[in-house]
């Protein structure tokens, strides 16, 4: 993979160009957080940004989108939210996310409207900082290889940039006076010293390996009649989670006459009725119940089934719940470790 | 017209299909034939008995239904759907000739080729007709590929037994076993069996435990009481079969409903042999 330089003055200079082939997305500021929205001011970037609310999925599969118009004709596919997108700034463990999705997305039966917005989309990757809440270099998805376009690198003075396909390199050549193709030793130490210093940076250290078996070791633990006695089934840790595709169909506006729209809209395991078929029989009516098949599904299933778990330990579980039920309280109570979190506390008060 | 283009790029486009004969097979539980309407379709349409397929109704919705009718005879299909919800009320208000949607087929189905030459035993508990009546009468349409062929058949009340002329009409043939229980009796008229599903076992002929397929479908509770009697009868786990239900949204491993440990009951099921239950033990 061809790795070339690109000036910090030049970054804007690149974004305008590239932002004529297609919406430019980026994470900018919302309240103390952030968010992937449309940027047409490019100061507006926040380039220093740990994790957004949620995760950039949202641009491949909307949490609410039409799949169909149905008239007395039949059924017409709706593919108008798929649009020409460019999305700058995303974090390794997020690239990692959508490499989980497209293995997903494609075994068995191809999903049409995730494939179809991930082709229309181009992946301009940002090299990130961990703060406490990162683990993604315990799930190895803190670099990234492949699953971009280009991939920028911020060295403070320059970026480095990887150009990782075809589209990428198109992109480069729109104005490739912007770029130097010449790095010194000085650049390339710089660079080391930024990986070294990085990796250092991770405070997080989960042995995800481990899990699968401690899982099933620990299957009628009383730690998951805990978490389900604290967790408020809200949905959230799912809706942020990068690696979640679940969701529902729902018709829509048949009053009257026969046009409608099929929708669809994210769901989440941790909902009480998810697992509910006509008639009432809920096969996972205990929280306790949806709570372990999250996390069996992320931390058992996949590592057993692929070799890695579906955690790209991005954090967003951890600043999310606000019971503190997450990957990495989870995880560290089926370790053994003690935990400090609102479930704990909360436990321990009401066993007393 | 260019759907069927259309459903192989897009999974989720239901075929147009029309109700050919709709009755109603107890109180609340009715039979419908029906046919998709594209002539070329309706004839391509390949499934294996055990595999179901999801049904459309614009404006309520859809839902995943067992197929109970038999590969063996193509052109139609058939289901047998009880009303429960929103689907399958809409379902109900619809009369012959009326359109509705239907995609599939979906899931695993029933091992036909590793029951060809063995026994087949199937034990049905009230609804578990819908999908054991298709491997039942392929069974018998390929009659000379399976050894001996039994069914055991429990429902509620004589009203409420799925099918019911048409089984007691296959009493008379002298190439299948087949016993009918009701749990209790109130017509006065019954002539078979009164009692649970299970009090049928010792009417049962010697069986060869290595050489048979015993298949179970019926309400959850009934799952542990046939099974304990497939395993008195020496029955080897992966030769129990049972085909589960689960909310599913849209039979291609996609929603994520049908979830259990690492698979989906729309891929990789809704047949499980009774190893793959205790194995990932949520499925019953």
């Amino acid at each position: 993979m061809r790795i070339i330089k690109l000036n910090k003055d030049n970054l804007f200079p690149f974004l305008a160009i590239i932002s004529e082939q297609a919406k430019l997305w980026a994470p900018v500021k919302k309240g103390e957080k952030h968010v992937f929205k449309i940027v047409n001011d490019f100061s507006q970037i926040e380039m220093n940004t740990t994790r957004t609310i949620l995760p950039p999925r949202k641009i491949f599969l909307p949490p609410y989108f039409s799949m169909f118009n149905v008239s007395e004709k039949g059924y017409k596919e709706d593919f108008s939210y798929v649009t020409k997108k460019i999305l700058f700034g995303i974090h390794p463990c997020d690239i990692h996310a959508f490499l989980i999705q497209d293995s997903f997305f494609k075994q068995a039966f191809l999903d049409p409207y995730y494939l179809k917005a991930r082709e229309n989309t181009l992946i301009l990757g940002l090299s990130c900082w961990p703060d406490e809440n990162c683990f993604a270099k315990s799930t190895n998805t803190h670099v990234i290889e492949e699953g971009f376009d280009l991939f920028f690198t911020d060295l403070e003075d320059f970026f480095l940039v990887w150009i990782g396909s075809s589209q990428g390199d198109d992109l480069i050549r729109l104005k490739p006076e912007l770029f130097d193709e010449n790095l010194t030793d000085k650049d390339i130490q710089t660079y080391l010293n930024w990986q070294t210093e990085r990796d250092k940076a991770y405070q997080q250290k989960i042995n995800f390996i481990a899990l699968p078996d401690l899982m099933e070791l620990k299957y009628n633990d009383p730690l998951w009649e805990k978490l389900g006695e604290a967790c408020l089934a809200c949905g959230s840790c799912t809706n942020v989670c990068p690696t979640c595709n679940c969701y529902n169909i729902m018709d829509k506006q048949f009053l009257g006459g026969k046009d409608g729209k099929i929708i669809r809209h994210w769901d989440a395991c941790t909902l009480e009725e998810y697992s509910e078929v006509a008639g009432g029989e809920n096969f996972r009516g205990k929280r306790s119940d949806r709570l372990k098949l999250w996390y069996t599904h992320k931390l058992q299933a996949y590592i057993s089934k692929y070799g890695k778990p579906s955690c790209v330990g991005c954090g967003r579980c951890v600043v999310t719940c606000p019971v503190g039920i997450n990957v990495l309280t989870v995880a560290k109570a089926l370790l053994g470790e003690e935990v400090e979190a609102f479930w704990s506390r909360l436990n321990k008060e009401v066993t007393k | 017209m260019n759907s069927k283009n259309l459903t192989q790029e897009n999974p989720f486009i239901p075929e147009p299909a029309r109700i050919v004969r709709t009755y109603p097979l107890t109180e609340d539980v009715k039979f419908f034939q029906v046919r998709i309407v594209d002539m070329e379709r309706a004839l391509s349409f390949k499934y294996n008995p055990g595999q179901f397929a999801m049904i459309s109704v614009l404006g309520a919705g859809e839902a995943p239904f067992s197929i109970s009718s038999t590969p063996s005879r193509p052109g139609l299909l058939e289901f047998c759907i009880r009303k429960v919800g929103s689907v399958t009320k809409a379902l109900f208000r619809l009369k012959e000739n009326d359109l509705i949607g239907v995609r599939g087929p979906y899931g695993n189905g029933f091992p036909i080729e590793k029951m060809i030459g063995k026994d087949i035993l199937i034990v049905v508990g009230g609804l578990g007709a819908a999908p054991l009546r298709s491997v039942l009468l392929y069974c018998l349409d390929n009659r000379d590929h399976f050894r001996r062929v039994s069914m055991l058949h429990g429902a509620k009340r004589p009203a409420e037994m799925i099918f019911r002329e048409e089984f007691l009409a296959l009493k008379e043939r002298e190439d299948l076993e087949c016993h009918l229980a009701v749990d209790e009796d109130d017509t006065g008229i019954w002539t078979e069996n009164i009692g649970v599903v299970t009090t049928l076992f010792p009417k049962l002929e010697q069986i060869d435990p290595a050489n048979i397929y015993a298949l179970v479908c019926g309400p959850p509770v009934m799952y542990k009481f046939v099974i304990k009697e497939f395993i008195k009868l020496k029955i080897p786990k992966d030769q129990i079969l049972m085909t589960l239900e689960r909310r599913m949204k849209c039979g291609v491993g996609k929603c994520g409903h049908c979830a259990i440990d690492y698979i989906y009951t729309c891929l990789d099921g809704p047949v499980f042999t009774y190893w793959d239950v205790i194995h990932m033990r949520e499925l019953i």
